[in-house]
Parts: C-alpha cells; sequence; structure tokens
C-alpha cells in the first residue's frame, strides 16, 4: 500500500475574479519511505499540491489517500515561526503534550548548530537561522510524511548543503515518506529516489522518472551532473521551460 | 545612553509636575474661594482621608471600574473576533457598532437607569454599553489583520483548539488588546463618575456632585487628584508591566 495516493481532477484558483486551473488530471501515488522530489516552474501549482496533500486546502476535485492521523511536518516556502516564541519554543510547539525540561527539541536544534540561540526570538535571528529552526520543528515529531516547498532557497551554499544532509540523514533514521518541492534541477537529482515534473501552469505531470544514481551525490558532483545533461538532451522540450528559468536566475 | 535619557526625561517629567504646582500656588495666591492653593487641597485630601469617606468612596467606584471595564473587554473582543472572522457577521452588525459608538454616554446611562432601575446593575451596565462597541471595533481590527499562514502551521501539526488559540490566535491579538485596555480604562473611569453622579449614593461622583452643591472647591479638587493618582499608578504598575511581558519577544 502506498503512502499517499493522489488524484487530482481539477483545482481551480480564483485570481482577481476570474478562475484560473491551478492543476489538472494529476494522479500519482507514492510507496512508504520514498523521496520524491517535485520540479516544475513557478507558477505550476507545485505549493498548492502540498497544501492539498496536508489537508489545508480542500477545495479541489479529486481525492488524496493518506493514513488520517499520519503524523505530517511541513516545511513552508517562508519560516512561519511564530515571532513570540522563542527558538526552543517554536520547536517545541509541535510536540503534544507539551514536553518536561531539556529534550529532544533542544537536542535537535544543537545539531542545527542552533545551541547558542535556543531562547532567542525569531525576530534576532538571521534568516538562514530562522529556516533551521523551521527544519526542526518539522523534524521533531518524527513526521512519516514531511512535505518541503523549496526550504532550501536563500540560503547560502555550504548552509543550504549541510541541512540538505540533516534532511537526508533524518530520512535515513525515520523513513519518513517525503514530498521535497524545488524548482532546482541539481537539488531534486542529488535528494531524490524519484522526480515528478511538472508543467507550468495548469500544472500537469509531464514526466515521472525514477532515480537510480548512488548515495551519497552531491548537487554539483559529477554524478549529478552528468544525469541532468543526460536528461536535458534526451527531453528537450519538457525541460526547456524549466531550464530558461535557471540560467535565468544563474546570469542574475 | 538610553539610561541617561530616561534620566533626562523623569527629570524633565519632575520640573513640569513642579512647574504645574508653582503655576497653581500663584494663581491661588489671590486668595479667591473659587481656587485653593495646593497646601489647603492637599489639607482637606488628608481630612477626608482620615476622617471622611474617601477611601470607601474610592473602592466603590473602583469596584464599578473594575466589574465594568472586565464585562465591557469580555463581550467587545468576542464580538471583534466574530466580526472580523467573518464577513457576513460584519455586514450584519457593523451598523449596531457605529450607533454604538455615536450614541451618547449620558443617553445610555439615563435609559439604563429608566429601564433597568437606579441600582448597581443599571450602573454597570451603563458604563459597560458604552464601551463594548469601542473594544469591539478595535479587535475586529485585529481579527482581520490575523496572519492566516499562522494557523496554518498549527492546523498542520492538528494542534487542540486551546494551544492553537494561545500560541498562534490570541497571541496575534494582543496589540489590539492592550490598546482596547489603555483606551478603555481612561473612558470608563470617566463614564463611570458620571453615572455616579446620576444615579448612586456612593463613589467618586456621588462625592463630587455633593461637593459641587456646597460650592467646596477644595474638596472636589482632592477627590479628583486622589483618584487620578490612583488611575496614573494602574497604567503604570500593572498596564505597562503587562505590556512589556506581552511584547518581550519585539525588542
Amino acid at each position: 500500500m502506498n503512502a499517499l495516493d493522489i488524484a487530482i481532477a481539477r483545482k481551480i484558483y480564483r485570481k482577481g475574479g476570474r478562475d484560473a486551473v491551478a492543476l489538472a488530471d494529476f494522479s500519482f501515488g507514492v510507496p512508504h519511505g520514498q523521496f520524491l522530489c517535485i520540479v516544475g516552474p513557478s507558477g505550476c501549482g507545485k505549493t498548492t499540491l502540498l497544501s492539498i496533500v496536508a489537508g489545508l486546502d480542500r477545495d479541489f476535485e479529486g481525492s488524496v489517500g493518506r493514513a488520517d492521523r499520519a503524523r505530517i511536518g511541513f516545511v513552508f516556502q517562508t519560516p512561519r515561526l511564530m515571532p513570540w516564541l522563542t527558538a526552543r519554543d517554536n520547536v517545541r510547539l509541535a510536540l503534544y503534550p507539551p514536553p518536561r525540561g531539556e529534550g529532544r527539541a533542544e537536542a535537535l536544534l544543537r545539531e542545527m548548530n542552533l545551541g547558542g540561540q535556543l531562547d532567542s526570538y525569531p525576530g534576532h535571528l538571521s534568516g538562514g537561522q530562522q529556516r533551521r529552526v523551521a527544519l526542526a520543528r518539522a523534524f521533531v515529531n518524527e513526521p512519516e510524511l514531511l512535505l518541503l516547498d523549496e526550504p532550501f532557497t536563500s540560503l547560502d551554499a555550504p548552509t543550504a548543503q549541510r541541512l540538505r544532509d540533516s534532511l537526508l540523514a533524518l530520512w535515513a533514521k525515520h523513513q519518513p515518506t517525503v514530498l521535497f518541492v524545488t524548482h532546482d534541477l541539481r537539488e531534486a537529482l542529488s535528494l531524490g529516489d524519484r522526480i515528478l515534473f511538472l508543467s507550468a501552469g495548469p500544472g500537469r505531470i509531464v514526466l515521472d522518472l525514477p532515480i537510480e544514481l548512488a548515495r551519497p551525490r552531491l548537487p554539483d558532483g559529477p554524478a549529478v551532473e552528468a544525469a541532468r545533461k543526460r536528461l536535458l538532451d534526451t527531453y528537450p522540450q519538457l525541460l526547456a521551460g524549466l531550464d530558461k528559468q535557471k540560467s535565468a536566475e544563474d546570469a542574475a | 545612553m538610553v539610561s541617561r535619557l530616561t534620566l533626562q526625561d523623569s527629570g524633565l517629567r519632575l520640573l513640569s509636575a513642579l512647574l504645574l504646582l508653582a503655576v497653581w500656588q500663584a494663581a491661588s495666591l489671590s486668595g479667591s474661594p473659587l481656587l485653593p492653593g495646593p497646601l489647603a487641597v492637599a489639607r482637606a485630601l488628608i481630612d477626608d482621608l482620615v476622617h471622611g469617606d474617601l477611601l470607601s468612596d474610592l473602592g466603590y467606584t473602583l469596584a464599578r471600574v473594575a466589574a465594568s471595564f472586565v464585562i465591557a473587554m469580555a463581550a467587545g473582543s468576542a464580538i471583534g473576533m466574530l466580526m472580523g472572522r467573518s464577513r457576513r457577521i460584519d455586514g450584519l452588525f457593523d451598523l449596531w457598532l457605529v450607533l454604538g459608538l455615536n450614541v451618547p454616554a449620558l443617553v445610555i446611562i439615563i435609559l439604563c437607569y429608566l429601564w433597568i432601575g437606579l441600582n448597581e446593575t443599571a450602573a454597570i451596565a451603563a458604563v459597560a454599553l458604552n464601551k463594548v462597541a469601542q473594544s469591539a471595533v478595535i479587535l475586529r481590527e485585529g481579527a482581520r489583520s490575523v496572519d492566516r499562514s499562522l494557523l496554518q502551521v498549527a492546523e498542520v501539526m492538528r494542534l487542540p483548539w486551546d494551544r492553537v488559540l494561545l500560541k498562534a490566535y490570541l497571541p496575534q491579538l494582543y496589540p489590539y488588546f492592550m490598546a482596547a485596555t489603555r483606551s478603555g480604562l481612561s473612558l470608563i473611569w470617566k463614564i463611570v463618575l458620571v453615572v455616579e453622579l446620576i444615579g448612586r449614593s456612593n463613589g467618586v461622583g456621588f462625592r463630587l456632585g455633593l461637593y459641587f452643591q456646597f460650592f467646596d472647591i477644595a474638596n472636589i479638587l482632592a477627590y479628583s487628584a486622589s483618584f487620578i493618582a490612583i488611575m496614573l499608578a494602574i497604567e503604570g504598575f500593572i498596564i505597562r508591566p503587562l505590556e512589556r511581558r506581552l511584547t518581550r519577544w519585539r525588542t
């Protein structure tokens, strides 16, 4: 049985008084413990898809099959920390009933190099530190389903890589099912067991690709680079939009 | 640097208070019974304190302030939050709020006494009614500005509703609660005095009315000064520390 069975016939978005189709004919299954990356140009409905999977958005035609009480960890595109709670309390918020004394929350924050900021408020943390707190918050209740929405954008490369490593370590340890949204093909190739490629809006699945590169992989390593080249050569039209966006970002 | 500035600030404040006293003293030098000097007022105040009913009057008035404040804040906040959340409820009751904000306090007071009777319930209801619309409007603004993305975080975690309320929803409204508390207290204590003047036989407002009839200006000033001092103390020792605590994360 799959951890996730998704069948979305249509998801309509109201934008400026007009209806726009965000997702159409969307169906895929994810086996337990799979690390699935979702890649597509901006505006293809990736974020909407995660909201639907998490149960935050119920206004769509279709169905999402998942264990009802599955613990979910969600890393949003922005950190979304409670500004009135310290780093420690933001992470502990995900634990219920609230724990007494030091525990997993503190251990995780220390692991993420935030041992000195346990009692800092988010307003006093840098953007990268806030992202790490948000990651710790998503990890702390050992989720069975982990949803990440471009969690490492706007971080410097070494920090992003360190966080990717801790994500993979966590995944190896607890084997959650992971949905990882990104528009960075290298990142997807370095992390995933499988990649879904989406078209520009309305989002449809244009390619469902298993990745069988040996781990560990580096996003700028030769294996990933070769796979990327091969992919771009094989599916030039499918990925055209994506690569254009990528090169525009590289240029910027 | 900061501490020197506040030191300078409090120095200025002290100077300003002394200046006020000096102007008052100078104006009273003519010996007119219309304006007794600070010393005469202080004597009256001590006399009221030792031999008069000042303490019990202050007690009655403060109890009325507290009761009507709690009722008005609770009802106003609940109404405001509901209206801020739902457009339908907002559309249905917006007119009522506008009405509540604009009916003169005196009209509400008179109507409450006529409808409910010349009793404590009517007095407190009249004061509370005068404040409900104001706190509802402030909290409605707060509820409208609530950041839904933070509530989604709580939803994904499947927190029980009381934790969502305490950790994700209400903290967003703290600044609005504080604003409603501040403006509420200063509005309420002024209205309480009018309510007491019109329909009660104790409290600061009643006593001021009495001294008005006796033309006893020293006692009027003594009562006013002691009550203002208490309200300033509440602001300084309760409201401000509370606010600092609730907004500690902003500094």
